[in-house]
């Protein structure tokens, strides 16, 4: 059997805007991957506890608050100290253009803002997995 | 095998890496679990069924929670399903479990159905013994949302948990055969809501007052608030003491082993027939005789068994 793709789909911070990680949650699965969905609120400490429990590919970080240039590299740096750096992370929300290349630099492979296509996505994690 | 010994350890992410060589169906993956068996068979198997949205997920949360104030490990398998056309699935049980998932002496791991029927995977029972070899004292699994007769848990389990809510069945519903049958244990969760007393007197009035030496008991609880949770954990505890005492737990490791055999079994014959010289192709010749409806299937199985295609 063929591996199947699994990604963490997770809201760091505290707004409570969960729509558009549903609606990557959603296209995700609809292209044949196991998307395991943590909630709102979620301290990056509990992302990668969850994302190394759930062994997944990857993980999509969804951030509508503004503290994105904290919560995300936050992430890559616990997965770094856990040894699970090989766990790709991408984020997405409201991002100003300016931080997209601090955050790529801080180890985030990929940005999605406002408009992006699902296709693009979807590709993205695809790419992640090794697929 | 390193992961194995870090397993034993306890190292979760060695759980997470061998749980997933086990669904994807590794080449390793048997034989990981045949080292692990020797490390299993202490813990106390709980399967919670019930339909969609009776609060199963956040029933587990607050057992866990008991049980690690009871001083025990804990692991979770909380199965959900998989989409029957495009193999994908979202696995949204841990949004429900988020406060105990830090904890150290807790795993959790969501799992997809992949195609299974009967409210789990198939890989379920191997990550049930992942968990057990990686030293969880009580280890929780949660079925997809059932309907009436995904009574497969009740195999799988040493106790089985239905969680019902208010308002889900009149009389005639609760006598119908199939998952209210299973049940070892019985809650009507979500108990503020009107109606709870009502849906206990129609379960108290099918169940067994005796079976076997064990009485079903019909609880009620709200998850949310962990109200009737310890005493639903007591029940738990002494169901599991009342399978040892009485031998019951003997019969049920039976039953379990008879659909791993009969599992492994159908799995060998087929990799037998369809990896030898040729078999293959005479796997696929049977195949196309029945489609077109020259060979009756069992015909065909016996056929095939005997390595002629007449």
């Amino acid at each position: 059997m063929a591996k199947k793709i699994r990604v963490l789909i997770a809201k760091p911070g505290l707004d409570g805007h969960d729509r558009g990680a549903k609606v990557i949650a959603r296209a995700l699965r609809d292209a044949g991957m196991e998307v395991i969905y943590t909630g709102l609120r979620q301290t990056p400490r509990d992302i990668v506890e969850a994302a190394i429990q759930e062994d997944v590919d990857a993980i999509g970080l969804s951030c509508l608050s503004g503290a994105h240039m904290t919560l995300f590299p936050e992430v890559v740096k616990l997965l770094k100290q856990k040894g699970a750096d090989e766990i790709v992370v991408a984020g997405g929300g409201i991002i100003p253009e300016e931080d997209i290349p601090k955050l790529k630099k801080a180890g985030i492979k990929a940005v999605f803002g406002p408009g992006t296509r699902l296709e693009d996505v979807v590709k993205f994690f695809e790419h992640a997995a090794g697929k | 095998m390193q992961l194995v010994d870090r397993l034993l350890k306890g190292d979760k992410r060695a759980a997470a890496k061998i749980i997933s060589m086990i669904e994807d169906r590794d080449a390793q993956a048997q034989k990981v679990v045949s080292l692990l068996r020797p490390h299993t068979g202490k813990a106390h198997i709980i399967g919670l069924t019930g339909p969609p949205g009776a609060g199963k997920s956040t029933l587990i949360s607050a057992l866990v929670r008991e049980f690690r104030s009871r001083g025990k490990r804990v692991g979770v398998i909380a199965v959900d399903p998989t989409s029957p056309f495009t193999g994908g699935a979202l696995l949204g049980d841990r949004v429900r479990m988020t406060d105990v998932g830090m904890d150290d002496g807790v795993y959790i791991r969501s799992m997809a159905t992949r195609g299974h029927v009967g409210g789990l995977a198939l890989a379920t029972y191997d990550a049930v013994k992942v968990l057990e070899a990686m030293g969880m004292e009580k280890v929780f699994v949660e079925t997809a949302g059932a309907g009436q007769s995904e009574v497969e848990v009740a195999n799988l389990a040493h106790t089985t948990v239905i969680v019902e809510m208010p308002g889900s069945g009149d009389s005639i519903q609760i006598l119908k055969a199939g998952i209210l049958e299973i049940g070892d244990v019985y809650t009507v969760n979500k108990a503020d809501e009107g109606g709870a007393e009502s849906m206990v007197t129609n379960l108290k009035s099918v169940l067994p007052e005796d079976r076997e030496g064990w009485a079903p008991p019909v609880l009620t609880t709200v998850a949310s608030e962990g109200k009737g949770v310890p005493e639903l954990a007591d029940r738990l505890e002494e169901h599991f003491s009342y399978l040892k005492k009485s031998g019951r737990l003997g019969e049920k490791e039976r039953i379990r082993s008879e659909v791993e055999l009969r599992d492994a079994l159908t799995e060998t014959m087929l990799e037998k027939l369809t990896t030898s010289k040729g078999g293959k192709k005479l796997y696929e010749d049977v195949l196309d005789k029945v489609a077109s409806r020259k060979l009756d299937p069992h015909t065909a199985a016996k056929r095939l068994l005997s390595g002629k295609t007449g």
